[in-house]
């Protein structure tokens, strides 16, 4: 076996199966140099080629039947993270796998059963459904193609599943553009199901809904992990989401895993300078007429980030140690990770 | 609670009406919806899409387009009513006494334009000053919504800045010549957490500061209930509720807007089920007869296939529904 690694135990509460499992993934994009670059890099011009590190060695495990919430700003590589689970895209280092088999070989989803089992629901219920699709095309394609279930039988089939998600099946031959944003969001849903998957990669699934419907369609999700045992890796920047619906979180920033831990810790005691901010900005019903303390500062672009911590130009902590080394991420208490020089 | 305001309101909003006259019918978005806002006061105008929140912050404006206009009611800006006002006159108004901040900044910079260049004009356009010292104002304001260097930003285009700058650039501008009287249209929705952290940081000590009246819309409860003083709940272009935050969500008695509050995930208990507001919001060109809400509302009965008159109670309250709560709010989510 290989060298004990930190996730192992990374804050299940309970002692589940590893469902899924992700070691010191990476994932860069390289902007290649055009002919002129090239040209101008021979003349002796300082043009070079530019690499974001949209993920940076994350390394965490997800429990069967667990809701993994991952949380950070925009550009944080929590979606990109989210699409390289879901057999989207590739990574560039690192390995990740399901139920004890790899992901990904190469540039390509070794096996068609993985791919099945880990489906994506994405933020924009507008763009994400081919609009000159009816309903029962759009649910009951990928069943029919992968065999899963006789053409003959995809009618009642689609009508199952569009039940299940809180869809009237009279419905079933209309077309995305009659529905409105949480009943496309629930055909996004059906879609998903509709392959039996073991694993939902939600991004943003939420964002774009009112909040009316957000507290409905929060609810199916629910619903669906109870009667499914489905397992979640629920991305989201909404901190009071994430906290309704998540056993664990992950705190991302920059590309890298700051924290790890189960929600009540996370959200009770946060470790990390940047958890602490982020949980001080969420703007919470009970709080009234407060007054805002920000933290200072930009994200910083992830073409430049800044040496050592990420976080340490933001951090009210920082010390000169944070500016030249990285910070592992080290487990602070049973079940418990975080990445700061400050618990040394 | 605080005793009502002596000074007289900025703005008096009086059973504003704002239609759109459209081949399929006419869509009434804003149907009589009334509030007023005292200077340095923030009123929280909250409602889902669709409600008519953003078209009543236009219509304050005047910047209602056909096929839209202002069907009925009185704007009252310090006392005058903006309603009948040639568009000359509303020109004068806007962007000097009432200001406007957009959802996307770049709704008011212009992308090919230098910033110096526009916020300058902002200045020139209202004050009879000169072009340098236009210059100055502007790096002041800059400084004031917190903008490092503002001599190099002034230089800067647009697309030079983060989606925080932006919007910093598009406060500083609104504050440009001390307004009266803001609008925020849902400034923070698209910023990442820690930045809507320091905008409304920044908003809310400039309103202190400057005594500005403001109108923040916003479909996030959370939001308003850390800034504002006074809150407008509007549904399917009606205003439903409205009152001191406090008292509302505390204690909100119509049952749209204790669905609204009961299905913020902080308010519940962590994994348990959120409370659900069934059904969806109705199309505004075939409304039900009587109360918008009944289709949806676990209240509704015989009595609320009519209209449901506005019921005005104590410190401004005011509830269009003829069952409204009357309970803590802990057993109505029970």
């Amino acid at each position: 076996m290989n060298a004990p690694h930190p996730t192992e135990t990374a804050g299940s509460p309970v002692a589940r199966r590893r469902i899924l499992e992700a070691r010191d993934v990476s994932k860069r994009f390289v902007k290649r140099l055009d002919l002129a670059g090239k040209i101008a890099r021979r003349l002796g011009s300082s043009i070079r080629e530019e690499t974001v590190h949209a993920v940076d060695g994350v390394s965490l495990s997800v429990g069967e039947g667990e809701v993994l919430g991952l949380v950070g700003e925009s550009g944080c590589g929590k979606s990109t993270f989210g699409r390289m689970v879901a057999g989207i895209l590739p990574p560039s280092e690192g390995t990740l796998s399901f139920d004890g088999k790899p992901i990904w070989n190469g540039g390509r989803v070794t096996a068609r059963e993985t791919a099945l089992a880990v489906q994506m629901i994405f933020q924009d219920p507008f763009a994400s459904l081919d609009p000159r699709m009816r309903v029962q095309d759009i649910v009951g394609e990928a069943p029919v193609v992968h065999g899963m279930v006789p053409r003959k039988e995809i009618g009642d089939y689609v009508a199952e599943v569009m039940l299940r998600v809180g869809l009237d099946p009279d419905f079933r031959r209309r077309y995305p553009h009659q529905f409105s944003g949480g009943q496309r969001q629930r055909i996004g849903i059906a879609r998903a199901l509709a392959v039996k998957p073991r694993f939902l990669v939600c991004d943003e699934a939420i964002a774009a809904l009112d909040v009316s419907i957000q507290a409905q369609v929060i609810n199916l999700f629910m619903d669906l992990r109870a009667d499914l045992d489905l397992t979640y890796l629920f991305i989201s920047h909404d901190l009071s989401v994430v906290e309704h619906i998540a056993d664990r979180v992950v705190i991302m920033y920059l590309g890298r895993v700051v924290e790890i831990a189960t929600t009540e810790d996370i959200f009770d005691d946060p470790n990390h300078p940047y958890t602490q901010a982020l949980l001080s900005e969420v703007p919470r019903i009970e709080l009234r007429r407060r007054d805002y303390q920000p933290v200072k500062g930009e994200i910083p672009s992830p073409l430049d980030p800044p040496s050592g911590c990420h976080f340490h130009p933001r951090c009210p902590h920082a010390t000169e140690r944070c500016r030249a080394e990285r910070p592992a991420l080290r487990e602070i208490a049973p079940g418990r990770l975080s990445a700061c020089h400050l618990n040394d | 609670m605080s005793a009502p305001t002596p000074e007289a309101p900025t703005l008096e909003v009086r059973d504003l009406k704002t239609h759109f006259f459209t081949r399929e019918g006419v869509i009434k978005a804003v149907d009589g919806v009334s509030f007023q806002v005292a200077p340095g006061e923030v009123l929280g105008l909250v409602g889902e899409s669709g409600s008519g929140k953003s078209i009543t912050g236009f219509s304050i404006l005047g910047l209602v387009d056909a096929p839209g206009r202002i069907a009925g009611g009185q704007i009252l800006f310090q006392g005058r009513d903006l309603v009948p006002l040639p568009e000359s006159e509303r020109r004068k108004l806007r962007g000097s006494k009432i200001a406007m901040i957009f959802q996307d900044p770049m709704m008011t910079l212009n992308p090919v334009l230098r910033i110096d260049t526009q916020m300058t004009e902002a200045v020139l356009a209202h004050r009879d000053v000169s072009k340098a010292r236009a210059l100055e104002i502007c790096r002041e304001a800059l400084v004031k919504v917190g903008i490092a260097s503002p001599d190099e930003r002034l230089a800067s285009y647009p697309h030079q800045f983060s989606g925080g700058m932006r919007q910093r650039v598009a406060i500083a501008t609104a504050f440009l010549n001390e307004p009266e009287l803001i609008i925020a249209d849902e400034p923070t929705t698209a910023l990442d957490v820690t930045i809507q952290g320091q905008i409304l940081h920044e908003a809310q000590a400039l309103c202190r500061e400057t005594g500005t009246a403001m109108i923040w819309i916003t479909h996030d409860l959370a939001v308003v209930a850390g800034l504002a003083d006074h809150i407008c709940v509007m549904y399917a272009g009606r205003m439903v509720e409205q009152g001191p935050i406090d008292a509302v969500l505390d204690r909100p008695a119509h049952p749209y807007t204790v669905g609204l509050i009961g299905s913020v995930p902080s308010r519940n208990r962590r994994g348990g089920r959120l409370f659900q507001i069934p059904g969806m919001t109705p199309s505004l060109l075939n409304l039900p007869e009587g109360c918008a809400f009944r289709s949806r509302c676990p209240r509704a009965d015989i009595a609320c296939l009519e209209e449901p008159p506005v019921h005005t109670a104590t410190e401004g309250r005011q509830v269009r529904c003829v069952h409204p709560h009357d309970e803590p709010l802990e057993e109505m989510l029970s």
